[in-house]
């Protein structure tokens, strides 16, 4: 009896192991940011040509940073919850709007006039937001998606929750899920509003 | 109709020149562009994570490329170009992840395993051997042996030579 069961065993470790590697998302990489000063940038606010925004200007609050593109189909699928969620109050949500024209698969940017970019995005992100509702505090156009690179964006929509010093907290890659928020971001946000 | 072929033969000659306007930025350094493809080879693209960075067509390959570019010209150590992009997207960047203590098991896990299968084989051998050791012979069973090797032939006990 016993000389089947030692197969038996190791068979079902295997498929204990196998159980827990499919279900995981390979997309889903941990980022190397969570529990470090979110990057400092400085960029163009939508809506206020000439305005800039910088994550300083947040420090002692408590935020949420949205990475977000119009041809971005996943931001979509979010964005109902965002703005539900911006109504509610209490987490500002600031916008990254994230290579708006360059992102899109289409507009080769080395064809457009001078300018041409900067306009066309605010019109695209613009528009959008009119026609799906802004949840977001303010936005800030990341044209070439430098900023991008230094958060390590590789799949938009991606958030980041950072707290009153400037640190990131955590970090939901792919479409903000209602079990996230209600689990994740809403409890560990309120934990860190109450952090001096 | 040889005309139409040669025409046919100049056009596909052509077509890949049409295309080369639409190439992705190179540096103008070929030196430059020589690393990078090193450098490169041994990451890994965040979208298409089965390519490498050299190798995908993926826009955000293509952005970090450029990235690469500006920090080979900016005088950038190869360690020191990793390390960026290592701070920014994490170890998974590399084809060849670092040796620490969260990958102990990665890196040592195989040769564990080996020493472990190899000690269990010695330790199974061994006891098999013991089992089929030679018993000595008693003195009765030698004497017993003797009888029967001295044996004439005639004893029932005995078949019978079919020839």
């Amino acid at each position: 009896m016993k000389r089947f069961l030692i197969p038996l065993g190791i068979f079902l470790v295997l498929v204990v192991f196998l159980a827990i590697g499919l279900n995981r998302d390979p997309h889903e990489v941990p980022s190397p940011l969570v529990g470090k000063p979110a990057p400092e940038f400085r960029l163009e606010q939508l809506g206020a040509a000439g305005k800039t925004f910088s994550p300083a200007d947040m420090r002692g609050q408590v935020w949420l940073l949205n990475v977000w593109a119009s041809w971005c189909v996943s931001c979509r699928a979010e964005h109902p919850l965002l703005v539900a969620f911006a109504k509610q109050g209490g987490v500002p949500i600031v916008g990254l709007n994230y290579k708006e024209v360059r992102g899109d698969g289409e507009t080769d940017v080395k064809k457009l006039a001078a300018g041409a970019e900067a306009s066309l995005t605010r019109q695209r992100a613009d528009a959008w937001l009119t026609r799906h509702g802004n949840p977001y505090t303010l936005s800030v156009l990341d044209m070439d998606g430098r900023v991008g690179i230094d958060y390590g964006v590789y799949g938009v929509p991606e958030t980041y929750l950072i707290d009153k010093k400037g640190v990131i907290r955590f970090k939901q890659i792919g479409p903000i899920t209602p079990e996230a928020l209600q689990q994740k971001i809403l409890p560990l946000a309120k934990k860190l509003a109450e952090e001096s | 109709m040889k005309l139409a072929t040669a025409a046919a033969t100049l056009l596909l000659a052509l077509a890949p020149l049409a295309h080369a306007g639409e190439a992705t930025p190179m540096a103008a350094d070929p030196a430059i562009e020589a690393r990078l493809i090193v450098i490169s080879e041994e990451l890994r693209c965040l979208v298409c994570q089965n390519e490498s960075l050299a190798a995908s067509r993926a826009e955000l390959a293509n952005d970090l490329r450029e990235e690469v570019r500006k920090l080979i010209s900016q005088g950038k150590t190869d360690t020191e170009i990793k390390e960026y992009l290592v701070a920014r997207y994490g170890d998974f960047v590399l084809y060849r992840p670092p040796v620490k203590p969260t990958t102990w098991l990665l890196w040592f896990g195989p040769f564990v395993l080996l020493a472990g299968s190899v000690i269990g084989l010695i330790l199974y051998l061994r006891r098999r051997a013991g089992l089929l050791a030679p018993t000595a012979l008693s003195a009765a069973d030698k004497a017993s042996a003797k009888a029967l090797l001295a044996d004439d032939g005639t004893s029932p006990t005995r078949p019978k030579d079919a020839a």
